[in-house]
């Protein structure tokens, strides 16, 4: 998915047209929020919950650098390797660098949004190493081929169905079964097998503690354990926004991560690593390194507005409630992250002028909002970063700015104001096309609006008329 | 919401929608305040609340419109709106629109007096109507930010649920945007269709007779989606079918 031959509009048809996507999406995100809804029953609790999400985010931000540099010495201290990277290059090199050195040529890969962010699978393939993934929603699409379509249920796009074709298709001896405790027992019979015999496995992270240099991995399958203790290296990935300041930060986000995300008042397995293994301990990997990856954050963070989207715990509830994603699905937005959240990271990771068009996603409903469990205020971020997609030349501070600057649009914006300004001008326009009747030219925005709708007939006397003619009083 | 004290005329914005395409609902909407002993003012110079431009990307437009709105309601008292979305404008997204201009202190002036219409109403003026209208079904669309801006949507049901006739048939998806979006309709109009369809669907499994709704835009949308689709669906703004239900004869 090349971000150069991005077409949003023919991504969008494409998805609707596709009545697979409308039902598998509707389906399981109606399931999603009702378990959100049902969990986060309490309104009250649950304000005081998101306010106290939104606090604990907002003072990591406030004083990000001064954590990240604690976390790197408690690591460290800890012995487990930091490693820095600011781009998403950088961060592949590392990973190459580190499997290389431990001999590796396969990796088991626990779910993380940073790998796909950095596009990792297909570098480690060109440069010979094989990436296994062992979620099972990711190792589902890794064998079609496709990138995930949600941010937490990466296969949420396939059926039943659809996950018996690919598991008969595409895993050597499997039989076609739509049993599911079947094809989870192929799943788990093939990536058992990879765990045993893995030299190194991969994992994203959650939070990063600062405080005591833990990583801590929220996660219900048990894959994620397998990843990061029984390969003798562990390589953790992090956008550098994942640091919280102490452990007990941890119990109030936790339980808005998992509520948000699945409706769980706490996931599964909870994994805190600290260290490789120790003296005398039995389990555990030789190696721990955790790369923290940069690729735009800094820049956001540097905007007192739009740092607001690094206060993110990627629940995916956004996605859960928003119109838009629920009818298009994930891959309509040709990026790793899709929905409200990742029209607002998106065009700041890979420019306006590349991604921009996806800020504009949303009709600015505010559902989004309403969920976000650390209050992103995304319907004003959308906002921004498409007033941010005009700017003038030298103005605007994300990456592309002015991208989406287009004369045409600006005139009429002007021109409207100018109406807006001048009422005798408006209602002399209002008279015209009321007298034009169902004759006013179909061109431009009510061409557009007719496709789908009757056009709305201008009233032959318009409100301010009848005012004066009907005696209300007026000034 | 915080409430204005009532004191001297209410001003009323009717909104750029109603005062092009449904004059019918603006006049019930002062008809109603008037009926129920409030003095109401309409200012002429008054337009759009400047909310397409500002979420088009074009603050600047904005503003030039806004400051138009905030001039026209020059004063003191309460300023009445007819519609979550432009209330919520007025209300929230002026001051921010201005935080760090000259015009700040005027234009938060003006919005800590703007009140939504049904809010108003039902907390303000404490309104009862009595209902002399036949027995009918209706459903009720609520504007995303009647619902989550102004959080009006409550009062306007509560209305709703003292005329003794009227029937009240919930959307199993009252939650979820109709697909209007003010310039969102236009820029994105293959995701917005498909949402107004869906909205129009579920307004049909009801088997209301009416729609109603405290929005202009969505009522745009909704009827108009529905003509297309060739669906004989009336829909009204609340405080239209509300003026209706008070004159029956």
């Amino acid at each position: 998915m090349k971000s150069d031959s991005f077409d949003f509009t023919a991504a969008l048809q494409k998805a609707l047209a596709d009545p697979q996507i409308g039902g598998n999406f509707r389906g399981a995100l109606d399931g999603l929020r009702g378990k959100r809804l049902a969990l986060f029953n309490d309104a009250e609790e649950l304000a005081s919950l998101r306010a106290t999400g939104k606090a604990l985010k907002a003072r990591v931000l406030s004083r990000l650098p001064e954590l990240l540099t604690q976390l790197e010495a408690n690591c460290e201290k800890n012995g487990i390797r930091v490693h820095w990277a600011e781009t998403t290059e950088q961060a592949n090199r590392i990973v190459l660098s580190i499997l290389r050195e431990c001999g590796a040529d396969m990796v088991v890969k626990g779910k993380s949004m940073v790998s796909e962010e950095m596009g990792l699978n297909r570098f480690l393939e060109q440069n010979g190493v094989e990436p296994v993934e062992t979620d099972l929603g990711e190792f589902i699409i890794q064998l079609a081929v496709e990138p995930p379509s949600h941010i937490t249920a990466p296969a949420l796009h396939k059926n039943k169905l659809q996950v018996a074709e690919i598991f008969h298709r595409c895993v050597p001896g499997a039989p076609y079964t739509e049993n599911v405790e079947e094809l989870n027992a192929i799943a788990r019979t093939t990536l058992r097998e990879k765990f045993r015999t893995a030299k190194a496995g991969l994992s994203g992270v959650n939070f990063a503690i600062a405080e005591t240099g833990t990583l801590v991995l929220v996660e219900n399958e048990g894959n994620g354990r397998m990843c990061t203790h029984v390969p003798p290296v562990h390589i953790a990935l992090m956008g550098l926004e994942k640091v919280v300041e102490k452990l007990d930060d941890l119990p109030p986000l936790m339980r808005l991560l998992t509520g948000s995300a699945t409706g769980q008042l706490l996931s599964t397995y909870v994994n805190a690593i600290t260290s490789p293994r120790a003296e005398g301990e039995l389990d555990g990997p030789r190696e721990v390194h955790l790369v923290i990856l940069d690729n735009g954050r800094s820049t956001m963070f540097a905007d007192p507005e739009l740092s607001g989207a690094l206060r993110c715990l990627r629940c995916g509830a956004c996605l859960n409630n928003c119109p838009v994603y629920v009818r298009v699905g994930g891959h309509a937005y040709g990026s790793v992250y899709p929905g409200p959240i990742g029209a607002v990271i998106t065009p700041q990771l890979e420019g306006i002028d590349n991604k921009g068009d996806l800020a504009g996603a949303s009709s600015l409903c505010g559902a989004c909002e309403e969920v976000c469990p650390v209050k992103i205020p995304l319907a004003g971020h959308l906002r921004r970063i498409r007033a941010e997609g005009q700017a003038a030349p030298g103005e605007g501070c994300v990456r592309g700015a002015g991208a989406k600057r287009s004369l045409v649009e600006r005139l009429a914006w002007t021109a409207w104001a100018y109406t807006e300004t001048h009422p005798r001008l408006r209602e002399y326009l209002l008279r015209a096309a009321a007298l034009m009747g169902d004759k006013l030219p179909e061109v431009g925005p009510l061409k557009t609006w007719t496709a789908a709708r009757t056009a709305p007939r201008v009233a032959p006397k318009s409100l301010r008329q009848r005012v004066r003619e009907e005696g209300i009083r007026h000034e | 919401m915080n409430h204005p004290a009532l004191s001297g005329p209410v001003r009323f914005f009717g909104t750029c929608l109603a005062d092009a395409v449904f004059p019918d609902a603006g006049m019930a909407a002062m008809r109603i305040l008037d009926h129920l002993g409030c003095s109401v003012v309409y200012p002429l110079e008054q337009g759009c609340c400047g909310q397409p431009a500002y979420n088009s990307g074009f603050p600047e437009q904005a503003r030039t419109v806004a400051m138009q709105q905030v001039r026209a309601f020059r004063g003191e008292g309460p300023i009445v709106v007819p519609s979550g979305s432009c209330a919520g404008m007025l209300k929230f997204h002026y001051p921010r629109l201005f935080a760090d201009h000259p015009q700040y202190f005027e234009v938060a002036a003006f919005s800590e007096r703007v009140v939504e219409y049904f809010d108003f109403l039902v907390n303000v003026l404490d309104a009862r109507f009595e209902d002399k209208g036949p027995p009918v079904r209706v459903t009720w669309h609520s504007s995303c930010h009647a619902l989550r801006e102004t959080g009006s949507t409550q009062a306007a049901k509560a209305l709703l649920g003292k005329l003794c006739n009227v029937e009240l048939v919930e959307l199993s998806r009252e939650f979820e945007c109709c697909g209007f979006g003010g310039t969102f309709s236009v820029k994105r109009p293959e995701v917005s269709a498909a949402m107004a369809r869906d909205k129009v669907e579920d307004i049909r499994a009801t088997g209301a007779q009416v729609v109603l709704t405290a929005d202009c835009g969505c009522l745009m949308n909704i009827t108009g989606t529905a003509r297309k689709l060739g669906y004989d669906i009336t829909g009204m703004h609340l405080a239209e079918f509300i003026w209706g239900r008070i004159n029956e004869k």
